[in-house]
């Protein structure tokens, strides 16, 4: 699946000297295996409880002490799906896809000018970008809805895309900037040696480099953009919903409904899980490439 | 280590602006060009929005009071300041962000480190420890109030009683700690994420160097990785920031900024004033002075701190 | 600097991320072409030409998601009207309503609003006048709602809009604990007697709370309740002066009683403690009584969430000084005056909101999911008269009992029972329910806490001193 083929890169793992010490290395790397697991698992259990929740009756759900064992049921799963969920999975999938694109064709060249051939004011446009996420959505909403409602753009999955892509940019452009920073200058000198033009050095040498950084900032939009609620909740209605809108229709005031809603978020979780696990491999691709120099 | 395609490919910049090539105004404009979409862009779905909400801060606007908006200055700016809570909620937003993006960076580079060597199944841990991050927030903030830190049926009240400690009840006693555990929870594989990107990006020759010259692991640590790592640290503390003064979720679903307001941060309470209140003017001049207030610190902060902002830019 | 073969294996690379790209924008094209179309998902699939579509927006508790279910069947009988549902969370739902109709959007045809907010919309203008409708609609006859849920939707005669269900309040105790202790619970039990039950069935070693409470931050979470209380104490938010009259001695002795009761003998983490968390204390066994909405018996007696079920008896709110203590509150529908689409709004909203639902769910879903608390003709029914037995009179008498225009033992200036019938309420009283709420905590005292509720409440009343009443 996914397990590193590389050379473990980790500073202890270079050895002081060049003779192999087996015994001890290897019950150190036991010792962290282990504690890895451990430590994966701890931070993973609440989701794990979330998961298990969502095949319980409410009833089950809160208990003291907790429940491992119980019967299971598809119940509150049937119930999600009966109430609508594919329009909301739509409606977040069409925003987070076509958001990502619009943020990443956005922000490659713009980071570009900012880091390998710097304009003359990157401090400032920097601090701009990163300025525009200083205002509160909260502060910012009402007056963002009658503009949008003058223009007739409510409960339109467009304005979704368009704001998700004004909300994610800034982090792209500070993100792809960093691993722009980070193509090694060889590289650079090699190319330019070469005699390749600019947009041949970034095709061929500079994107295939940072492309675990772009499967990074890539993967940190789509999360920001499937996961954002408070816009979503009050720019739309019945058409554009979006999941954690839909989501949040679970909580009831008058009602137990903690298991209905572990099983409509496992539901929301799992397209992002998938495309976490995707660009994790990219990620791991490129480390492979990363130490073969 | 690294240098620009500029650096890399032109002599000495002339003194006197040559006609074409670097310094040029062509060069000048063609710098600019990759840059002006995301800059039009952004420019104009935020700033358009920036305006109208400092249009209406300066009116005095309920909504649910048909007929009550007139105009009337910055009266509404001086509401804000004389008003006692917003001092408290401002000190709680201070330290629920400073206290979680700094937890999260520590927690995050241990993490990072942990998975930054081979080990059987690494792949699997590290999904694992991605997965907080994925959830929405708003299910995850739900999680952790009636799952975990619920007095009578959570988890963590359960796996104490054993030691005798199981009866707190965290999310009215501790109610700020209570938030910033789920938040650091969720925000954890954020800084992970980065810092990992940011170690293995590692040359290993130089590692490798560094060795074989009998430099100790710690000393490589200290003198290599830490200071390459440090833009992605930066990196994680400015985005972490940035969005966490912002974070809504938590409380709202949580602890609702009770007991009082010694979970509410500055977010939930423009929000309290906008969505129950329905005073538009009162909560666009709090969002404004919020906005000030940030930029302001981030001024100062980015300045103290990067090396980016100092003016270092091409050793950064 | 690397020497220049180790650069050989880019070409390899950089043809894979093309591929990838190019399957992953193929993958993309399709559904983005679906939808260039059309504002959204949520549109696809709409009935045939000619259709109209209306808008719900409505919160999200269990019958309202059995109206959801059903409404197919509406459709069927309706072939030109397509139903689109938004379901949130009652706050989310309201701040969104509110924003939207305030401001004259017109994203919906029908919303779902309360008892509070229709007589104050309906005087603003926003709302249409349903009674036309209701009077020219055969068989709907509007005379059957409850009496007092009627004037409470009503304004200045005429209703603005339509009860879906309704609710009031009373105790709900567990009749095995009581037997086994030796106690009785008398048929119209006072505050006192009900601390001394709480008191006696309280049982820290076994994790039994003598009662729950609630005490979340909110005007319509610890404040419901705790109004009730300050009204049967003979305390009151303001005199008719509008001077705030929150931290008089008759409203400071309720407020002190609610609070001790919690803390002494009442559920572990109340301050944050609301219906959804004594729900599935009382339902888990650890509570020996609950004073809540009558809505209560959805949790309580449905097996699927409850453990107790058969095991609870049901009394009226308790009292000290008044007669009654009830609240009254009611989810109903109404139309905005911006919406495009009245008429097929009408047939909707009349078609949920008429005798023949009420059959309707009892036949498909059970006649334990009837919406209660609406009209006089639910109670009439012997399916529904059976199933809900237990607690089907003491619900009719709560909502029969409750009296929004004189809620307390003195005169007031304002409606509303377990609120104050004000835009400014909202606000007010969530504020207020913080400092409570810290008081139940632990954080300050009671007194501390009125004495900054009273300067809230003062503002507000300040502005009502010169208008005229």
């Amino acid at each position: 699946m996914s397990t590193s083929t590389t050379t473990p890169a980790g500073p202890s793992a270079a050895a002081t000297d060049s003779e192999p010490r087996p015994r001890k290395s290897s019950t150190g790397h036991v010792i962290l295996a282990i504690v890895s697991w451990v430590v994966g698992i701890v931070f993973f259990f609440p989701v794990l409880w979330m998961v298990l929740t969502a095949f319980k009756q409410e009833a089950d759900a809160y208990t003291s002490p907790p429940k491992l064992f119980f019967a299971p049921t598809l119940d509150q799963f049937k119930e999600v799906l009966s109430a609508g969920a594919a329009p909301a999975l739509l409606n977040s999938l069409f925003a987070t896809v076509v958001s990502t694109i619009l943020v990443l064709l956005l922000a490659i060249p713009a980071a570009f000018a900012v880091s390998l051939r710097p304009v003359a004011k990157t401090r400032d446009v920097l601090f701009f970008f990163i300025s525009t996420k200083m205002l509160p959505v909260v502060a910012a909403i009402v007056p963002i809805y009658v503009v949008v409602n003058e223009i007739h753009a409510v409960d339109n999955i467009w304005t979704l895309v368009v704001l998700y892509t004004a909300m994610n940019l800034p982090i792209a452009v500070w993100m792809m900037r960093s691993f722009f920073l980070e193509v090694p200058g060889a590289l650079l000198e090699a190319a330019s040696i070469d005699g390749a033009s600019i947009g041949r050095t970034m095709r061929e040498v500079v994107l295939p480099v940072v492309s675990p950084g772009i499967a990074a900032t890539a993967l940190i939009c789509v999360i920001f953009a499937w996961n954002e609620f408070f816009i979503a909740v009050n720019l739309t209605a019945a058409q554009a919903g979006t999941v954690p809108v839909f989501l949040v229709g679970f909580i009831t005031s008058e009602g137990l409904y903690f298991a209905k809603l572990c099983a409509a978020a496992t539901l929301a979780a799992l397209p992002v899980v998938i495309a976490g696990w995707v660009a994790q491999n990219k990620l791991v691709q490129g480390l492979s490439f990363g130490a073969v120099k | 280590m690294t240098t620009t395609i500029e650096a890399a490919t032109a002599p000495k910049r002339a003194a006197k602006r040559p006609e074409h090539g670097p310094g040029s105004k062509a060069d000048g404009w063609s710098r600019r060009f990759p840059l002006l979409p995301a800059l039009v862009f952004t420019f104009i779905v935020t700033q358009l929005p920036f305006v109208v909400t400092i249009y209406y801060s300066l009116e005095s606007w309920n909504l649910v009071r048909p007929g009550s908006r007139h105009f009337v200055g910055l009266s509404n700016y001086a509401q804000v300041f004389t008003d006692s809570q917003f001092r408290q909620v401002t000190l709680n937003t201070v330290v629920l962000t400073v206290g979680s993006v700094l937890i999260a960076v520590a927690l995050g580079l241990l993490l990072a480190l942990m998975l930054n060597r081979a080990f059987p199944g690494r792949g699997v841990v590290r999904t694992l420890l991605i997965t907080p991050f994925l959830i929405t927030p708003v299910a995850a903030a739900l999680l952790w109030k009636t799952t975990l830190l619920d007095p009578t049926y959570g988890l963590v009240n359960f796996v104490l009683k054993p030691f005798g400690a199981g009866h707190t009840d965290w999310i009215s006693s501790f109610p700020l700690t209570a938030v910033m555990m789920a938040i650091v929870w969720q925000w954890t594989p954020f800084m992970m994420l980065l810092i990992l990107a940011g170690l293995q990006s590692q040359p290993d020759d130089v590692l490798e160097a560094a060795g074989v010259d009998g430099a100790s692991n710690f000393a490589i640590f200290r003198e290599i990785t830490i200071p390459h790592l440090r833009r992605f640290i930066e990196l994680g503390i400015v985005l972490g920031t940035i969005y966490l003064i912002n974070v809504f979720d938590q409380i709202y679903m949580m602890t609702q900024g009770g007991p009082g307001i010694a979970s509410s941060n500055l977010p939930f309470y423009i929000y309290q004033r906008a969505f129950l209140g329905f005073d538009v003017g009162q909560s666009a001049a709090m969002g404004v002075v919020v906005a000030i207030l940030t930029t302001i610190v981030s001024t100062f902060a980015l300045r103290l701190i990067f090396r980016t902002f100092s003016g270092n830019e091409a050793s950064a | 600097m690397a020497p220049a073969h180790k650069l050989l294996p880019q070409p390899d690379r950089a043809r894979r991320p093309r591929r990838w790209r190019a399957f992953l924008v193929a993958l993309l094209i399709l559904p983005a072409l679906a939808m260039t179309g059309c504002a959204g998902a949520g549109a696809l699939g709409g009935g045939g030409a000619g259709a109209r579509t209306v808008t719900v927006a409505i919160v999200s508790n269990s019958q309202m998601q059995d109206a959801i279910k059903l409404v197919p069947e509406f459709e069927k009988t309706h072939p030109g009207i397509n139903v689109r549902f938004v379901t949130l969370s009652e706050n989310q739902a309201r701040a969104k309503i509110t924003a939207s109709v305030a401001t004259g959007g017109n994203e919906f045809d029908v919303v779902m609003i309360s008892n509070y907010e229709t007589p104050q919309w309906a005087a603003d203008g926003w709302l249409v006048n349903l009674q036309p409708y209701a009077d020219k609609t055969p068989g709907y006859d509007p005379q059957d709602f409850l009496p007092k849920v009627r004037d409470a939707l009503s304004y200045q005669g005429n209703l603005y809009s339509v009860p879906f269900y309704g609710e009031s309040s009373f105790l709900a105790y567990r009749k095995d604990l009581f037997a086994q202790a030796g106690l009785t619970m008398p048929d119209h039990p006072t505050w006192t007697q009900v601390r001394d039950f709480a008191a006696k069935l309280n049982n820290k070693q076994t994790g039994m709370a003598g009662i729950c409470l609630r005490g979340l931050p909110g005007w319509g979470e610890v404040m419901a309740p705790l109004d009730t209380v300050i009204n049967t104490f003979g305390g009151s938010w303001y005199n008719m002066n509008w001077d705030a009259q929150l931290n008089s001695p008759e409203t400071s002795k309720a407020v002190d009683f609610y609070v001790n009761l919690v803390r002494d003998y009442g559920e572990p983490g109340p301050a944050v403690s609301s219906f959804g968390e004594c729900a599935t204390l009382m339902g888990q066994g650890n509570v020996a009584m609950w004073y809540d909405a009558t809505s209560v018996v959805n949790a309580l007696e449905d097996p699927s969430q409850s453990k107790v079920v058969g095991k609870i008896g049901y009394v009226p709110a308790p009292v000290e000084k008044t007669e009654h203590s009830g609240w009254l509150y009611t989810w109903s529908l109404a139309i905005p005056k911006t919406s495009n689409n009245k008429d097929e709004a009408w047939d909707f909203l009349s078609w949920m909101t008429s005798k023949d639902y009420m059959h309707l769910v009892g036949t498909k879903l059970g006649w334990g999911h009837v919406p209660p608390g609406s009209r006089n003709s639910t109670y009439e029914i012997p399916e529904y008269r059976q199933a809900a037995a237990a607690y089907l009179q003491p619900t009719l008498d709560a909502m029969n009992n409750a009296d929004e225009e004189h809620p307390t033992a003195m005169p007031v200036p304002y409606t509303g029972i377990q609120f104050v019938s004000i835009p400014e309420f909202q606000d007010m009283g969530t504020r207020v329910s913080q400092q409570i709420s810290a008081a139940i905590a632990g954080q300050t005292s009671v007194a501390d806490a009125l004495a900054e509720s009273q300067k809230y409440a003062q503002i507000v009343g300040d502005t009502y001193k010169g208008a005229a009443k």
